[in-house]
């Protein structure tokens, strides 16, 4: 009822451009960022925060990461879990090596290696496409991992062969997993999450976000536009990269404090896909909505009887969120198979509308 | 007409009107055993409507496609604008010109009808990745002189009413106009339409055929067309080579074609 846009008239294209041109949108997003600012922050406790919010945003980048090649471009990929990796790893090489330089800026550093073999991986694309190119990006998936175990150089030789976050610090806190503030952890997630999705919607609205979607719905006559397949293709492979290898590198280091090659594997690509395969395909609040289905909802689910004081066993709880989560995920398909961001989008529609059942 | 079509096409031109843009050379295309196309030439001039016409199989969207680089024909070359080209890329072939409506409507299904016709101004964008990413600054100020040079076009074509739609959703008439448009964004010094009034109704052809000549004779581009309508082909076409089995068999003025015998013959068929 009060999701109007009636007066909100534009006069110029700029008005007319911006992400949210409807005013309750703008107010909704407002209040989004306070509750994730300022109040979650305050009332939330260390559980909720450490083992919900902080994984929940980490996936969440993961998810715009495949979304921007998958959604965007139409290159379906299995080697998120590597590219993650691959940003982890890169980030423990460069702490050993630079220790005293501040943590954020390795971890958004990380995310350029990860780009880097991105690209190489993305070759392929510019031949294959559909089922075929996200079997070379498995080969992508299975190599990444040997690589993760076989070159001890990148673990620094330990005898674990696992990563660890050695306790970084920033401006004199600390900041890793086990002794810092979650608090402060959370924000710092929070905020690299928050500008890493602006400049996503940013790339995406504009010339080289268009240009994948060209390649996306039709490459032949994106070809006539004058798109050249290489520029678009590699130039998402290089962007999905980055922004999976900024998410692995803060999963190490600001989340679970240390890691092996399992941490990174093939289910964790899957995990990432169903993510944006159920948010929705090419959108990026599909990608946060997407997430929290995956990630969260099995929390709560399991949460549920302790909370409501029902005395189960822990195992016939989990057999029963996985028969929730998987028939919800068969519900939400059939209902709409573009993923909860259409339904959300046609929820707007029907509000917009409201109370009259035609637009 | 009216205030916002002069802006659309302001690339200068050297080329006077009536000289050669297009000059197809003893061309001929193969595909393994199959000769599509046989040694043909033709020249398409400036500010001119050529219409390239024949029966099915005559090898007309072959021709296209040789023509903006989808196929690299095995014999023969190709000028334009004076300056032969071996093989070339189709985004080469846009970057310098060439822009083109397909037979089956190829849209981008996914993109709103702003974002199909915007996509056709991606060449003519140059803001860095860098600049693109922060948005607010040149990469908007570029958007929006885009923008403006669109909406030009929308309000040409009369689709301002389907700006915001998906072009999955529009029905077929509109989707051909919404194609005619994003070629237009070019702003190309040739335009080539793949049977740009396949399956329509008479309102339909009728608003495209004016939509045609306004685009020929408001921004002076030259246009190839394909179309089996004869009626269009003679209202529309300034010359006319007609194609069969993938050689050209006439070449000329609307009325001398319609009355060339062996014209009639390969529609008609021959007795035997």
């Amino acid at each position: 009822m009060f999701y109007r846009e009636a007066g909100q008239f534009k006069t110029n294209y700029r008005a007319d451009q911006a992400i949210f041109p409807i005013l309750q949108d703008r107010i909704g997003l407002g209040l989004i960022l306070v509750v994730a600012f300022v109040v979650i922050p305050l009332v939330g406790g260390d559980f909720f925060i450490k083992s919900m919010m902080i994984p929940f945003l980490i996936l969440s980048l993961a998810a715009i990461g495949l979304n921007i090649l998958t959604g965007y471009c139409g290159q379906l990929s299995l080697g998120t879990g590597a590219f993650m990796g691959v940003g982890a790893y890169s980030c423990y090489k460069l702490f050993t090596f630079f220790p005293e330089v501040n943590i954020i800026i390795h971890i958004l550093l990380s995310g350029f290696f990860a780009a880097g073999v991105g690209i190489i991986f993305g070759l392929p694309s510019l031949r294959i496409k559909g089922l075929y190119l996200a079997i070379t990006t498995l080969a992508a998936q299975f190599f990444l991992e040997w690589a993760f175990i076989r070159i001890p150089w990148l673990y620094n030789y330990n005898d674990s062969g696992a990563i660890d976050a050695t306790s970084p610090t920033l401006f004199g806190y600390p900041i890793d997993p086990a002794s810092g503030n979650p608090i402060h952890i959370y924000l710092i997630v929070l905020s690299i999450v928050v500008v890493l999705t602006w400049v996503a919607s940013n790339v995406i609205r504009g010339r080289i976000g268009r240009s994948w979607m060209m390649i996306r719905d039709m490459d032949i006559a994106a070809e006539l536009m004058g798109i050249k397949p290489l520029n678009a293709k590699l130039s998402a492979f290089a962007m999905s990269s980055y922004y999976c290898g900024v998410s692995g590198a803060m999963m190490v280091f600001l989340w679970l404090g240390s890691a092996e090659v399992e941490s990174f594997n093939i289910n964790i690509s899957f995990q990432v896909l169903f993510m944006i395969i159920i948010g929705g395909m090419g959108s990026l609040i599909g990608c946060f909505m997407g997430a929290a289905f995956i990630f969260i909802l099995p929390i709560l689910i399991r949460a549920f009887p302790v909370a409501m004081g029902i005395d189960i066993g822990a195992s016939t709880v989990e057999h029963f969120t996985q028969l929730i989560i998987g028939t919800l995920i068969i519900v939400f398909l059939i209902m709409e198979p573009h993923g909860l961001a259409r339904l959300w989008q046609i929820g707007k529609e029907k509000l917009r509308n409201w109370p009259f059942p035609y637009g | 007409m009216n205030a916002h079509d002069s802006a659309l096409h302001t690339s200068g031109d050297v080329l006077a009107a009536g000289s050669e843009l297009l000059r197809v050379d003893n061309v001929t295309l193969r595909f393994g055993g199959v000769t599509a196309i046989e040694d043909v030439s033709f020249d398409i001039l400036k500010g001119e409507v050529r219409a390239i016409i024949g029966p099915n199989g005559a090898g007309k969207t072959s021709m296209l496609n040789v023509i903006n680089g989808f196929y690299h024909p095995q014999e023969g070359t190709i000028a334009f604008r004076g300056e032969k080209r071996s093989k070339m890329k189709p985004y080469e072939a846009a970057a310098s010109g060439i822009a083109r409506t397909f037979q089956n409507v190829a849209l981008f299904h996914g993109m709103s009808t702003l974002d199909n016709i915007m996509s056709g101004r991606s060449l003519k964008m140059r803001q860095s990745f860098l600049a693109q990413m922060f948005y607010y600054g040149p990469a908007r100020d570029e958007e929006i002189e885009h923008r403006r040079r669109v909406e030009e076009i929308i309000d040409f074509l009369e689709i301002a009413h389907i700006r915001r739609q998906p072009v999955g959703k529009l029905p077929y008439g509109l989707q051909k106009r919404v194609e005619l448009g994003r070629a237009l964004a070019l702003e190309p010094d040739l335009l080539l339409l793949d049977e740009p009034m396949a399956g329509m109704n008479l309102e339909e052809k009728e608003d495209m055929s004016r939509f045609i000549i306004d685009v020929n004779q408001q921004f002076g581009t030259t246009i190839a067309l394909i179309e089996h309508d004869m009626g269009v082909v003679m209202d529309l076409a300034d010359r006319v080579v007609v194609l069969d089995y993938g050689k050209k068999i006439a070449d000329g003025m609307p009325e001398e074609v319609q009355s060339n015998q062996d014209v009639i013959d390969a529609y008609l068929g021959v007795p035997h």
